[in-house]
C-alpha cells in the first residue's frame, strides 16, 4: 500500500516535471520578444537591456529553468509580465471562484447523472429510459459554449425581457460577503457545466449497472419479484460506483484547473478566465503556473482514484 | 549422456536436444526490476528425434512439455544446453539466422481456436508460410494453399471464409495445413487433439499418419494422455517435472514400465481400457505436483514416489539403460520397477516431510 | 477534452472504456457455423457488422445526415454561388439595418444575416468544410498516431512500453484547451494548427486503448503461430495484431470526431482557431454573442448546425458499437 502510494507519487512528480520541461521550453522556443511586450514600443535599447537582465533572459535555457523551478521549491510563482503581480496573488483570488464553480457543479451532475442512470437501468427501455439515453445523447453533443448561450438566452435574456429578472448574466460574489448572492450568481455556470458532464454519468451509470444486472436480472425480477429486485439494483449500484468514481475523480480535477469556456462566457474570474487573458498577453510566468496547477490537480486525482478503487473494490490489489 | 551414441547408431537424429535448461525468472520490483526467483520449466533434457520416426512426449500438465517444445522450435531461448538440427547448432542463431530453419521445422497448436487468426481469412492463414518466406507470387499462392486444403480434407472452395465458420476439427486441419505449406522436415505438434472431441481426435490423428507416411514427416508428439500417444509413436519420452524420467520404445514403454511415475502414468490411463485394467494394479499418486520454482531435491519425483529411499532425496538419478533392459530403454530412477512387482504393495522409507501428504 | 471538454463533451475515460468493451466483435466467437450453409459463404465480420448497423434507424439516419453535410461541404462555392452570395460578401442594401443591425431570415436570405451583412445560409454552409476537414483529418492524424504508439508499447513490452506509456500519461495529464490555447497564441492561429493540436491531444486516448488490447491479443496462440513461421516483428504487428484491434479503433474513430469537432468549435469560439473572416461555426457563434439578444438567428443556425453534426456523429458511434459487439445489444433481449 505505502509501496503503491509511493510509487504513484513518484511517476506523478515525474509527469508534472515533464509537463514542466515541455511548457517551459515552449515558450523559450517561442518567437516571442519578452522585453518589448513589457516595455511598451516606446522603449530604450537601455531599458531593454536592463529588463532582459532583471529577467535573466540572456542566460541560457537551462539556467533560466533552474532559476525556474528553485523558485517553485520556495513557492514562489514568480511574477506576471504583464502588471508585475505576484503570480501567487493572481492565483490565490481565481482559485475560489473556480472552486466555487466546479464543487457547485459537480454536486448537481453527480447526483443528477446518477440518479438519472439508475432509474434508466431499473427499467430499461422504459420511457424514461428512453428520455434519459437521449438526453445523454445531447449533453454528449453539446459544446460547453452552445449551452452557456442557451442558457443565457432563455434563462436570463428571454426571463428579463418579460419582467423575470431572475438569473444575473454574469459576474461573480464571494461567499464570504453574501453567501445568497454567490449561490444566485453561479446558478447558471453551475447548470451549464452540469449538464453537459451529466451525460458522462447517465451512460456509465446506466452501462455499469445493466452489466451487472444483465440478463441474471431481468430472470429474477420476473420470478421473485420486488424485493429480490430491490437487492439486486443496490448490488448494481455498488458496482456501477467504482467507475463513476474514477470518472468524477478525473472531471473534478480537470476542472478545478478551471473551466475555461464557461468562465468566459459567464464572466467569472476564475482560474480558466486567468489563464485564457495570460496566453492573449504572452504573460508567460502566469500561464506556465496555471498550466502546472491545473496538470497538479490532474495527476493527484489520478492517485487519490487508484487508491478509492482499491477502496471500493476488494479485487483490486495495489502493487 | 548415451543420446547421442544411440541415435548415430540407429538411424539419424533429425533434431537433436543437448542438457536443455530453461528457466523462467520471476520478476518483482518497484521501479528497478530484480529477479526474486525462477519456475525450472526444463531441467536438462537430452532427447534425440531420428528421421522419419515420431517421438512421444507425455507428461502431467505444467511439466514443461510446451516449453521444450517452444524451446526446440526456438520460440524461446534455452537458459542452456544445445539445440541441433540435422546436425547444425541452432541455439546461439539469430532471429534472421534461424528463419529459414523455420521452414524445416512447423508447429501444430494444441487450441484450434486460439491459434487461427479470427480476423483472417481461411486462405490467407494457410497461405501465410508463403508469404512470410516470399514464396511465389500472391496469384500463385492460391492454387497452392487450395491444393492444401485438398490435402488436408478440407473444401478448397472454403478459401475465403474466416475461422469462426469452421468446427474446432476443421480448424485443426487448417493448423496441419498451415504447418505443411512449406514442406517441413519436422512437426511439432503440441497437444494437436487435445482440445477435441474424442471422435474426431482420431480423425485427425489419421490424417497426421497418413501425411507422414506421404510426406515422410518427422513428429514430435505431445500429448498428457499416454492413451493418445501410443498409438502414434514409435518411441516415447515421458516428462516429470522439466525432466525426461524414461524414454523407450513405444511397445517396451507399455510392456515393461521401469519408472514408477511411468506406472503411475500408465495405470491412470487403463482406467479407460478394460483390458489393460484387470493386468494392472492401479497406481494413485499421493498429493500434488511440486512448484516448477522449488523442485524437490535428487529424484524430483521423490515426494510422490512410493519406492523412495534416502538416496532419491540426495541424489539425482541418471537417464540410462538399467540391467536387463535393452540399451534403447532409459530410465531416471534408483529403484527401477521390476516387471511383476506390485507398486501399490511398496511403501516409501524417507523421512516423513520429504513426503507430499 | 480537457478543462472545459472533459466536461463539456463527456469524452473523459468513460467512454474509453465504452469503447474499449468492443473487444470480440461479431463473428469473433466460437459459432462454428455448419459451412454446408451456403447462406453465409465467406461473409466477413465484416459484412455482419453492416448488416446489423443497417438496422439501426438512428445510425442510419445519422450516417445519411454525415453523407448529405460532406455533400454540403464539397459544393460549397457552388451552392453560394446558387443563393448568390459569398462566404464574406456583405450585402449593404438588404443584409443590414439602418442601425446597422443584423436582417432576419427572409427570402433574400433564408438564415439572415449577420452584424457585417453577411449570409449565414453561405457562412454555415462553408463552415461545414472547416468543422468537417479539422475534425476528421485531426481524428485521423490521433488515431494513427494513437495505434502506432499504443501497437509498439503493448507489443514490444519492457522498456519501450514504459517509455511510450509514460509519455501517453503525461499528454493525458496535460490541461488540454489550456494548453491548446498557448499553443496556438504562440505560434498563431488557423487549419493546420488546429489540426495538429487537436490530434495532439487526443492521439494518447486512442493509444492506451490500443495499447490494452495489443496486450492482449500478444498472448494469443495465432501470434506465436506466426512467429514459429518466421514472421517479423513488424509483419505481425501489421498483419496479425492490426486486424483484431479494427473494430475498438473504429468505434473510437466515430466517437472522437465530434470531440474533434466541438474542440475545433472551442478554438474557434475563444478566436483561436481558423483565422476570420472565414467562416466556421465556432467565430460565427463568438460573432454573435453580442447580437443574440437582437437577432436569435445569428446563433441558432450554426449552434443548431454544430450540435446536428455532433449528435450524428455520437449516434453513428453508438450505432458502430453495437454493431461490432452484438453482446451491447444482447442486454435488452428480455
Ligand atoms: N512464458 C512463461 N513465463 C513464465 N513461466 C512459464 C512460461 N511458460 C511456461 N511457464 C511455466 O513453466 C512450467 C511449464 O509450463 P509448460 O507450458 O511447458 O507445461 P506443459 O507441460 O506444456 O503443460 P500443459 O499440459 O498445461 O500444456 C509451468 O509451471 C508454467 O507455469
Ligand atoms: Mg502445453
Amino acid at each position: 500500500m505505502l509501496r503503491f502510494l509511493l510509487r504513484r507519487l513518484l511517476s506523478g512528480v515525474l509527469v508534472l516535471w515533464l509537463i514542466s520541461v515541455f511548457t517551459f521550453g515552449l515558450f523559450f522556443v517561442a518567437p516571442t520578444d519578452v522585453p518589448r511586450l513589457i516595455c511598451g514600443r516606446l522603449c530604450t535599447q537601455v531599458q531593454i537591456d536592463l529588463i532582459t537582465k532583471q529577467l535573466g533572459l540572456d542566460q541560457p535555457i537551462l539556467v533560466q529553468y533552474w532559476h525556474f523551478l528553485e523558485r517553485l521549491f520556495h513557492g514562489d510563482l514568480g511574477y506576471s509580465y504583464y502588471n508585475s503581480e505576484s503570480v501567487n496573488t493572481l492565483i490565490a483570488s481565481a482559485l475560489p471562484v473556480t472552486i466555487s464553480l466546479a464543487i457547485g457543479a459537480a454536486v448537481l451532475w453527480l447526483v443528477g447523472g446518477v440518479s438519472i442512470g439508475v432509474v434508466s437501468a431499473v427499467k430499461p427501455r422504459s420511457f424514461l429510459d428512453r428520455s434519459g439515453t437521449i438526453l445523454a445523447l445531447i449533453g454528449l453533443s453539446m459544446p460547453s459554449f452552445l449551452i452557456g448561450i442557451l442558457l443565457l438566452y432563455f434563462l436570463f435574456f428571454l426571463l428579463t425581457t418579460h419582467g423575470m429578472a431572475w438569473f444575473p448574466p454574469s459576474g461573480y460574489v464571494s461567499i464570504s460577503s453574501d453567501p445568497l448572492e454567490w449561490a444566485h450568481h453561479l446558478v447558471l455556470p453551475w447548470c451549464a457545466l452540469a449538464f453537459i458532464t451529466a451525460a458522462t454519468y447517465i451512460r456509465l451509470t446506466r452501462n455499469q449497472m445493466l452489466e451487472v444486472l444483465g440478463e441474471d436480472y431481468i430472470r429474477t425480477a420476473k420470478s421473485k419479484g420486488i424485493a429480490r429486485r430491490r437487492v439486486t439494483v443496490r448490488h448494481a449500484l455498488r458496482a456501477a460506483l467504482t467507475p463513476v468514481v474514477t470518472q468524477f475523480g478525473i472531471d473534478l480535477a480537470t476542472l478545478l484547473g478551471g473551466a475555461i469556456v464557461t468562465e468566459q462566457i459567464f464572466g467569472l474570474p476564475g482560474l480558466g478566465r486567468l489563464a485564457v487573458t495570460s496566453v492573449i498577453r504572452q504573460d508567460q510566468p502566469v500561464v506556465i503556473a496555471t498550466v502546472l496547477l491545473a496538470a497538479v490537480f490532474i495527476v493527484l486525482a489520478n492517485i487519490v482514484v487508484d487508491l478509492l478503487y482499491a477502496v471500493l473494490d476488494p479485487r483490486v490489489r495495489l502493487t | 549422456m548415451s543420446d547421442d551414441t544411440r541415435a548415430n547408431e540407429s538411424g539419424e537424429a533429425l533434431i537433436e536436444v543437448r542438457a536443455a535448461v530453461k528457466h523462467f525468472p520471476i520478476k518483482q520490483g518497484v521501479i528497478v526490476k530484480r529477479e526474486v526467483g525462477r519456475v525450472h520449466a526444463v531441467e536438462g533434457v537430452s532427447l534425440a528425434v531420428r528421421r522419419g520416426e515420431t517421438l512421444g512426449l507425455v507428461g502431467e500438465t505444467g511439466c514443461g512439455k510446451s516449453t521444450l517444445a517452444r524451446c526446440v522450435t526456438r520460440l524461446h531461448q534455452l537458459t542452456s544446453g544445445q539445440i541441433l538440427f540435422e546436425g547444425q547448432d541452432i541455439t546461439g542463431l539469430s532471429r534472421s539466422q534461424v528463419r529459414p530453419y523455420r521452414r524445416r521445422m512447423q508447429m501444430i497448436f494444441q487450441d484450434p481456436y486460439g491459434s487461427l487468426n479470427p480476423r483472417r481469412r481461411v486462405g490467407s492463414i494457410i497461405g501465410d508460410p508463403f508469404a512470410i518466406h516470399g514464396e511465389g507470387e500472391r496469384d500463385e499462392r492460391k492454387p497452392k494453399v487450395q491444393e492444401l486444403m485438398e490435402l488436408v480434407g478440407l473444401n478448397p472452395e472454403h478459401y475465403n471464409r474466416f475461422p469462426a465458420e469452421f468446427s474446432g476439427g476443421q480448424r485443426q486441419r487448417i493448423g496441419v495445413a498451415r504447418a505443411l505449406a512449406l514442406k517441413p522436415s519436422l512437426i511439432v505438434a503440441d497437444e494437436p487433439v487435445s482440445a477435441l472431441d474424442v471422435s474426431i481426435q482420431a480423425q485427425i490423428i489419421n490424417l497426421l499418419d497418413d501425411l507422414q507416411q506421404e510426406f515422410g514427416l518427422t513428429y514430435l508428439f505431445i500429448s498428457h494422455d499416454l492413451s493418445v500417444v501410443r498409438h502414434v509413436s514409435d518411441r516415447i519420452a515421458v516428462m516429470y517435472l522439466g525432466q525426461v524420467v524414461e524414454l523407450a520404445d513405444s511397445e517396451e514403454l507399455h510392456g515393461r514400465p521401469r519408472h514408477p511415475y511411468t506406472n503411475a502414468l500408465l495405470s491412470a490411463a487403463s482406467v479407460a481400457d478394460p483390458d489393460q485394467a484387470a493386468a494392472r494394479q492401479r497406481i494413485v499418486l499421493t498429493g500434488d505436483v511440486p512448484s516448477p520454482v522449488a523442485p524437490p531435491s535428487g529424484c524430483r519425483f521423490h515426494p510422490r514416489c512410493p519406492k523412495a529411499q534416502q538416496i532419491c532425496v540426495e541424489q539425482v538419478p541418471a537417464l540410462k539403460a538399467r540391467s536387463g533392459d535393452p540399451d534403447t530403454h532409459l530410465t531416471a530412477c534408483h529403484f527401477p520397477v521390476e516387471p511383476g512387482e506390485d507398486l501399490t504393495r511398496v511403501t516409501a522409507t524417507i523421512p516423513e516431510e520429504e513426503r507430499a501428504e | 477534452m480537457s478543462a472545459d471538454m472533459t466536461a463539456d463533451s463527456g469524452a473523459g475515460p468513460a467512454d474509453t472504456v465504452d469503447a474499449a468493451r468492443s473487444t470480440a466483435p461479431a463473428g469473433g466467437g466460437t459459432s462454428a457455423a455448419e459451412p454446408s450453409s451456403g447462406a453465409i459463404e465467406g461473409r466477413s465480420p465484416w459484412q455482419l457488422a453492416w448488416l446489423l448497423l443497417r438496422r439501426d434507424k438512428a445510425a442510419m439516419i445519422s450516417l445519411g445526415f454525415i453523407v448529405f453535410i460532406s455533400l454540403v461541404a464539397a459544393l460549397a462555392p457552388l451552392l453560394a454561388h446558387l443563393i448568390g452570395y459569398g462566404p464574406t460578401d456583405q450585402d449593404r442594401t438588404n443584409g443590414i439595418t439602418v442601425d446597422g443591425l443584423p436582417v432576419g431570415p427572409s427570402s433574400a436570405h433564408w438564415f439572415g444575416t449577420d452584424n457585417l451583412g453577411r449570409d449565414i445560409l453561405v457562412r454555415v454552409i462553408y463552415g461545414t468544410q472547416v468543422s468537417l476537414l479539422v475534425g476528421v483529418a485531426s481524428t485521423l492524424l490521433a488515431v494513427a498516431m494513437g495505434v502506432l504508439v499504443g501497437l509498439a508499447a503493448g507489443y514490444f513490452g519492457s522498456v519501450v512500453d514504459t517509455v511510450l506509456s509514460r509519455a501517453m500519461d503525461v499528454v493525458l495529464s496535460f490541461p488540454f484547451l489550456l494548453f491548446a490555447i498557448a499553443l496556438v497564441s504562440i505560434y498563431g492561429s488557423g487549419l493546420g494548427i488546429s489540426v495538429f493540436v487537436i490530434a495532439f491531444f487526443t492521439w494518447a486516448a486512442v493509444g492506451r486503448i490500443v495499447r490494452g488490447q495489443t496486450l492482449s491479443i500478444r498472448e494469443k496462440e495465432y501470434i506465436e503461430a506466426a512467429r514459429s513461421l518466421g514472421a517479423g516483428d513488424l509483419r505481425i504487428m501489421f498483419v496479425d495484431v492490426l486486424p483484431n484491434l479494427l473494430a475498438p479503433v473504429i468505434v473510437y474513430t466515430t466517437l472522437l470526431i465530434p470531440i474533434a469537432i466541438v474542440f475545433e468549435a472551442t478554438l474557434s469560439f475563444l478566436g483561436l482557431g481558423v483565422v476570420p473572416p472565414t467562416p466556421t461555426w465556432g467565430n460565427m457563434l463568438s460573432d454573435s454573442q453580442d447580437f443574440y439578444q437582437v437577432a436569435w438567428w445569428f446563433p441558432f443556425f450554426p449552434g443548431l448546425a454544430l450540435l446536428l453534426t455532433t449528435l450524428a456523429f455520437n449516434l453513428l458511434g453508438d450505432g458502430v458499437r453495437d454493431a461490432l459487439d452484438p453482446r451491447a445489444g444482447r442486454l435488452f433481449q428480455d
